[in-house]
């Protein structure tokens, strides 16, 4: 990343982005799709099966119980034709057994009847007048006369109400007669309509033809009709499991049909399908919306993860950068102040012997003194003139070996005012350049502080390179200012103050972000202020910045001390 | 020491051995301070020095830091051990206090940047040749 420009570093974040987020998509989404798929499945397929196992069991059972209660009713009639003695009153005997099936089990029995082998009923017990009655012609004569028993499909009949007929034949040597009952349909009917499965479950029979055997008014379409009639439709169970649709209304139905033993009919169950399987739609909507939701959040965390966590891994790599620079720039900057060290102590040498040997001449010239020579004031004010501009050497090279030798990390007390003093010598004469004026107000009842007097120079010295380079055209004042803080207890504060251009607002929030500069390209790197950002951040101090465009630049560094340390002086 | 004390007592002039690679300082400083009675032998090493030292006593010793042969420091280990009580001011170009401070922790009485005034150098003279006891009092 080092070496990158910022564009390829942009792509690169970009495309490491991107790859997290297809990871994160990918290694979320396949196990969630595969568990969620699984479930569904066999969820639907368990739930399904349960369901008709269920209701197959409720249609059984039911089927059951009216094949029982037709074979008891047909028992019953069967036992009343053995008891039948030609030798009694035909009607006598009705009247009794009809009276005793009632005491037995209520109005189920409507009448009986006994049907000579012409059809006539030549006797009969019951609430309507049907003696003599012609059934000839009649559908269930016509069977009941080819068979030992016979149930009828329900029909109104000369009566005129829904009805059914158990019919046995009495045949013996004299006799040849069909002892016939009519069962109460209210009765038989009452046992179909009471079952009920969820909403809208309902039980019917229907015949062979597929007409309804019960009262319910129900349409059914032929096809569902020869379909479930079809023998070969029907497994072991003698159940059989299938869908319709109401052509009317469009309404979809779950069916099951059983075959009744005793006679040829079938017990029907129907339930809207809606009804059916609505708590299994309702556990796939549920399903679904989770799934929908853990979609989004998985979408959520592939958009903001990998963006918060690249956004990271920038800062940390620019960071990371800015201190490499640091670490360069501190290099360099010892580099220097070897280099200065090196030069200055070549220099004072020859500089002392210069202005000893002029110290010599004086030496030599005050003994000559008493002679009067023409020159001898010229030779003084020269000698002199020597040992001031030798004096200068002097201090030229002491400040470059102090800024050398000041120029690392380690700790030291320090007082705050000696070294702005310093820099502020080493400023002027590019101040001077500039036009600037660099005015001091130093506090001088500062303490002393345990810093790299090094790192503090270099801050400082920053700050003042920038003003004076902000104020190169037009020239100004730059105030330095050192203080104890009244806002942060046990604080120093310094206050370096320009009346220069001023720092556009929008620029002033990355001021002490690596790499900003608003200086052409190859005079400033961006990094001075990040590097006295991360120096005052080391010391445990801050630093802040006010500026207003037009009126001038204000910063502030506030430095912690300890109480002792101001007397460890 | 007793015998430098003693000759300090005896004698107007003071003995004052200069150390220095820079034969052409230490000529000019030496024809300056012999005017001001103050009498010095000029050791351009350090391994000229502690010769000279082997054959005649001093009252103070003037020594350069950064030196060819012999590094100041190593050189004034060696006075120390010799003359554990002889005075030692460094007089160095380097300007570095770090080393001008181990000096003064090695035994040095005091230390002089170059180029220096000759009347501090010789304030420094006669205060370690006069006052050695009170030398921690001495300002730079």
């Amino acid at each position: 990343m080092m070496t990158t420009s910022p564009t390829e570093r942009e792509i690169f974040y970009q495309a490491l982005t991107i790859r997290i987020r297809i990871l994160i998509m990918i290694v979320s989404f396949f196990p969630m799709l595969l568990t969620t798929g699984i479930l569904f499945y066999k969820f639907n397929q368990l739930y399904t099966e349960k369901m008709q196992t269920h209701t197959l069991e409720l249609v059984q059972k039911h089927s059951l119980e009216i094949d029982t209660f037709l074979l008891e009713k047909l028992g019953n009639i069967r036992y009343v034709a053995r008891q039948f003695d030609n030798n009694q009153p035909p009607s006598a005997f009705l009247k009794y057994h009809l009276e005793n099936l009632r005491n037995e089990y209520g109005d189920v029995f409507t009448d009986l009847g006994l049907v000579n082998q012409n059809g006539i009923q030549f006797a009969y017990e019951g609430p309507f007048k049907l003696e003599n009655a012609d059934y000839s012609l009649a559908h269930w004569f016509i069977n009941a006369t080819q068979r030992p028993y016979y149930i009828s499909d329900v029909f109104t009949g000369l009566r005129g109400y829904p009805h059914f007929i158990i019919s046995i034949r009495i045949a013996s040597a004299d006799v040849n007669y069909i002892l016939r009952a009519t069962v109460n349909f209210g009765a038989f009917n009452s046992l179909v309509e009471n079952i009920h499965i969820g909403k809208t479950g309902i039980a019917f029979i229907i015949n062979t033809k597929g007409q309804l055997q019960t009262k319910k008014e129900i349409s059914l379409n032929r096809a569902f009709v020869s379909f479930i009639t079809d023998p070969r439709n029907y497994d072991d169970n003698e159940t059989v499991f299938t869908r319709q649709q109401d052509d009317i209304t469009g309404k979809k139905y779950l069916c099951v049909a059983s075959m009744l033993k005793h006679i040829n009919w079938l017990m029907v169950f129907r339930q809207d399908i809606n009804d059916a399987f609505s708590e299994l739609w309702k556990t796939q909507i549920l399903t679904l919306i989770c799934f929908i939701a853990g979609c989004i959040a998985i979408l959520s965390v592939a958009f903001i993860l990998p963006k918060s966590i690249v956004r990271r891994l920038s800062a940390a790599d620019e960071k990371n950068e800015a201190m490499n620079q640091q670490v360069v720039e501190s290099g360099r900057l010892a580099t220097i102040g070897e280099l200065a060290a090196g030069i200055a102590h070549e220099i004072n040498n020859p500089v002392a012997i210069m202005i000893e040997e002029a110290g010599w001449m004086e030496d030599l010239l005050e003994e000559e003194e008493s002679e009067g020579t023409k020159n001898m004031d010229e030779f003084k004010r020269s000698l002199k003139q020597i040992n001031t501009q030798g004096k200068r050497c002097k201090e030229i090279t002491h400040k470059l070996l102090s800024f050398a030798r000041k120029n690392d990390s380690t700790t030291n007390d320090v007082q705050i005012n000696d070294t702005i003093m310093e820099i502020v010598s080493l400023t002027a004469q590019m101040a001077k350049y500039n036009n600037v004026l660099i005015k001091t107000i130093l506090n001088k009842n500062i303490p002393y502080i345990r810093i790299s007097p090094s790192e503090m120079q270099q801050v400082i010295l920053n700050l003042i390179n920038n003003a004076i380079d902000a104020m190169e055209k037009t020239g100004g004042t730059i105030t330095i200012e050192t203080k104890i803080s009244q806002i942060e207890a046990n604080h120093l504060v310094i206050t370096i103050e320009d009346d220069g251009p001023g720092i556009p607002k929008n620029n002033l929030d990355r001021i002490f972000d690596p790499f900003f500069t608003t200086k052409p390209v190859g005079k400033g790197t961006g990094l001075g202020l990040s590097i006295c950002y991360g120096i005052i951040q080391k010391m445990g101090g801050k630093i802040d910045v006010n500026s207003q465009v037009g009126v001038g630049t204000r910063f502030r560094i506030w430095i912690p001390f300890q109480e002792e340390t101001k007397k460890s002086i | 020491m007793d015998s430098v004390a003693h000759t300090q007592k005896n004698k107007d002039v003071i003995d004052v051995l200069l150390v220095d690679d820079e034969k052409g300082y230490l000529d000019v400083l030496s024809n300056r301070l012999s005017r001001r009675f103050i009498h010095s032998t000029k050791a351009f090493s350090g391994t000229q020095a502690l010769q000279i030292l082997r054959k005649k006593d001093f009252d103070v010793i003037v020594l350069d830091l950064k030196m060819e042969d012999m590094g100041g420091i190593e050189v004034l280990k060696i006075i120390k051990k010799m003359a554990p009580e002889l005075p030692v001011i460094i007089l160095t170009g380097h300007g570095s206090q770090t080393a001008a401070k181990e000096g003064i922790e090695l035994g040095a009485f005091d230390y002089l940047s170059k180029p220096c005034e000759l009347t501090d150098l010789i304030k420094k003279i006669k205060q370690a040749c006069g006052k050695t006891s009170d030398m921690l009092d001495t300002p730079e």
